[in-house]
């Protein structure tokens, strides 16, 4: 079978990308449970540069959490296998101590953590566990830092801050609680900030605030960002990179209009056909059939097989038997990692996908 | 966030026949000057309260049986409170609910034992609104056990149906939560608040949580649930999108009040608040270049607080269309436009935003 596509891999080989920020190789992780191993990272790999925006899409459970848990090191003493190279701004993160670590935390690397509950402690106040976060990588006096906390509860949108930075967790509101922790994540002004789905509990016009508070962390601090969302129209708006998960590894990566504009693979086709219009009716939503796959027993070959409504278009028993290699089209980062030629997908997106979308 | 939890009383459960079914098109729930402040207090060991947070300051609406209302609105302007008010997991500071004729608005856990059935709750969060520790079919069956009623065929059938019906493999019925997606967490919570057939379902950000795909299922099915059991929703949800797929009607609410509710298309196509303009305007559109074209209404101005709202119109330090009169009196919640589009604005007009 050939292709028109160049067939070289993603996958790095060799060389490190030396300008990137932040570079992923070949990530594994792996949770041993009662019921058998279960495989939430199967090779991933990506980098970022300073002052990017990279996207991560993909369905619930496709390993997007436990990567960013990885790239804090939060695995570390827990029961989970990680395997594979984690590059930030010239350290390898896999094999760094916990110590070490914890000394990036906060301004070399800080998170936004998809569950604001995991990330605050109940029984502490709000504005204390702020002033917290910021006197670990600041040597200032506490009002300072008090003074600090507040301004931030303030740049996120809370309402009476100087007052309610005596709040407990539980009298905050969902999303309330959900900017509490990114004034949290932003207090030491990090320069790689993951946002694991910073907005989902906010409404659009507080969305859109926090949205331009991190573009400004962006500029001012030349800071790189992973944003995790399963919300199309947010990575449509911040990120210039994209990448699109689907059981544990990249299914597609991209420019962030080859994604919108010109997918390649089923499942991304798929999750596009989902997206709810705001100008649409009361109709019926599309989604893609089937259920996520087995992370203990994950399908042969591709692991989108069980779901994909193109198989026919390959010879063959390949989307069984084989996994596919996610390979560039074109030599461009576009890349994609599925067993049809690229140029049948790009017809196939054009004629039947697109005037559906 | 916990279950919907009732004391195992030992008052006597009604017999499903006792229950009259809504008509559709009846108004079955009706709130009046609904309103619960949350006590400020200060203090260590004398705690005296120094003011209240405002989080429903007087809402009207009223749920016609059959339909899908939309609640939308600003980060802690009141949406869930209003929804543990109407399910009565939480007691109202003033106001008045009406369900099915009955004043609902003070009764106690036990007097809530029958009408608990009617009106179930489904959270936005399935990974902690579900016990680790219990086995789904306990999880769903824990509605029949509490109000001590037996099902036709033994509650394990009753159980089975359930998950078959929101999709899930029966034959998991001894599986834990942790052993789901996201996605068939949310059926799992879904086939617990339908056990007992309620008339009125409260969903709090059912689908969050969900990505695109799943989030698409699970409202389908919902769509498909109501029709079959005539069911009637409170959709409390941030995604304008999403809102507009399920909802019959749609109320804004802003720092504790209702200010525009209209039907689905109307409030979308010929919106007259500014708050609500604002809102529209701010969805992201799922297209890399079309950010550019659109014109997002930025809010300045002072954020105001639930402690202490603004006098006169709440939207006021933020609206950029604010007069005097807007400092002085409160606008009230007057039709305007088509049958049932109320807003509560002293300059309402229409502004294409969508
Ligand atoms: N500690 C753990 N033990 C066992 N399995 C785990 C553990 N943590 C995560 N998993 C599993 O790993 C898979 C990936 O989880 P992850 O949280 O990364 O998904 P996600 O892509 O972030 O999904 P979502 O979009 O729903 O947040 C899931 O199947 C999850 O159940
Ligand atoms: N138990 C409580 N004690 C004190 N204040 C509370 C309590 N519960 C809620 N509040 C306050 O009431 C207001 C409304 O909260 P509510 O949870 O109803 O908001 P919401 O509209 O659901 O917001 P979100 O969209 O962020 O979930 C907020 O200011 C919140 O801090
Ligand atoms: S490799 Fe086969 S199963 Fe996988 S996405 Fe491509 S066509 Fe579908
Ligand atoms: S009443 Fe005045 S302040 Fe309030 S929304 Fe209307 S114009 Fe704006
Ligand atoms: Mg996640
Ligand atoms: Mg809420």
């Amino acid at each position: 079978m050939s292709t028109t596509a160049s067939t070289e891999p993603v996958q790095p080989s060799g060389a490190r990308d030396a300008s990137a920020f932040l570079e992923v190789r070949d990530l594994h992780v792996r949770f041993p449970t009662d019921d058998g191993l279960v495989r939430a990272v199967n090779g991933l790999s990506f980098s970022l540069q300073p002052g990017e925006t990279l996207g991560i899409v993909g369905e619930s459970g496709s390993g997007k959490s436990v990567t960013s848990l990885a790239i804090m090191g939060l695995h570390k003493g827990s029961r989970a296998q990680v395997e594979g190279e984690i590059w930030l701004d010239g350290d390898e993160l896999v094999s760094m101590r916990v110590e070490e670590m914890r000394r990036l935390r906060g301004n070399k690397v800080s998170m936004i953590f998809q569950d604001p509950l995991s990330a605050m402690h109940p029984f502490y106040k709000i504005g204390d566990q702020l002033v917290e976060a910021y006197l670990v990588h600041n040597d200032v006096s506490k009002a300072v830092a008090k003074k600090r906390a507040v301004d931030m509860l303030d740049r996120v949108g809370i309402p009476s801050p100087a007052s309610r930075y005596h709040d407990y967790p539980h009298q905050f509101s969902g999303g309330m609680r959900q900017r509490a922790m990114i004034a949290m994540a932003l207090m030491c002004d990090p320069r790689l900030l993951i946002a694991d789905e910073p907005t989902t509990a906010l409404d659009v016009t507080v969305q859109a605030q926090i949205l331009d508070l991190m573009n400004d962390l962006q500029k001012e601090f030349n800071s790189a960002i992973i944003i995790i969302t399963h919300d199309l129209g947010v990575v449509a708006q911040m990120a210039q990179k994209l990448v699109v998960m689907y059981g544990g590894r990249v299914v597609e990566a991209g420019d962030v209009r080859d994604i919108f504009y010109r997918p390649e693979h089923p499942y991304a086709w798929g999750l596009l056909g989902s997206i709810p219009r705001i100008t649409g009716g009361g109709d019926r939503l599309k989604s893609i059939k089937g259920s996520p796959p087995s992370l203990i027993n994950l399908p042969t070959g591709c692991p989108f097989h069980p779901r994909c409504d193109f198989r026919d278009k390959v010879p063959g028993d390949a989307c069984v038997t084989d996994v596919p290699e996610l390979l560039q089209i074109g030599g461009t980062p576009h890349a994609a990692r599925c067993h049809i030629p690229s140029p049948e997908r790009q017809r196939l997106f054009t004629e039947q996908i697109k005037p559906a979308l | 966030m916990t279950t919907t939890s009732t004391p195992k009383s030992t008052g006597r459960a009604t017999a499903f026949s006792e229950r009259t079914n809504p008509v559709r098109g009846e108004v079955l729930l009706e709130v009046e000057g609904l309103q619960r402040h949350f006590p400020v207090t200060q203090g260590i060991v004398f705690q005296r309260q120094t003011g209240a947070v405002k989080a429903v300051d007087g809402i009207d609406f009223q749920l016609i049986a059959g339909e899908t209302l939309g609640l939308v609105g600003e980060s802690g302007c009141g949406k869930s409170t209003t929804g543990r008010l109407v399910t009565r997991l939480d007691e109202p500071t003033g106001g008045k609910i009406t369900f099915q004729g009955a004043d609902i608005t003070h009764l106690n856990r036990r007097q809530m034992r029958p009408f608990r059935r009617d009106v179930q709750i489904i959270f936005q969060d399935p990974f902690s609104s579900l016990n680790p520790r219990q086995t789904v079919g306990t999880i769903i069956a824990a509605p029949f056990d509490i109000q001590g009623i037996k099902s036709e065929g033994g509650t394990r059938k009753a159980v089975q149906d359930l998950m078959a019906r929101v999709g899930l493999n029966p034959e998991h019925y001894n599986r834990y939560p942790h052993e789901f997606s996201g996605g068939q967490r949310q059926r799992i919570g879904i086939a617990r608040a339908l056990a007992l057939r309620p008339k009125l379902i409260v969903c709090d950000e059912p689908v969050s949580a969900l990505d695109v795909s799943i989030q698409a299922q699970v409202v389908n099915l919902l769509d498909d649930l109501q029709d079959e059991f005539d069911l009637t929703y409170l959709f409390v949800a941030h995604d304008l999108s999403v809102v507009r797929h399920i909802s019959d009607r749609v109320a804004v609410m802003y720092l504790g009040k209702i200010v525009e509710i209209a039907a689905r298309d109307e409030l979308y196509n010929h919106s007259r608040h500014p708050y609500t303009h604002a809102l529209l305007s701010a969805v992201p559109e799922p297209d890399p270049d079309a950010v550019k074209r659109r014109e997002r209404i930025r809010l300045t101005g002072d954020v105001p607080s639930p402690l202490n709202p603004p006098t006169g119109c709440r939207f006021r330090t933020r609206c950029w269309k604010a007069q005097d009169v807007c400092a002085e009196q409160e606008p009230p919640l007057v039709q305007i436009g088509a049958p049932g589009h109320l807003a509560a604005c002293h300059f309402p007009e229409e502004r294409d935003v969508v």
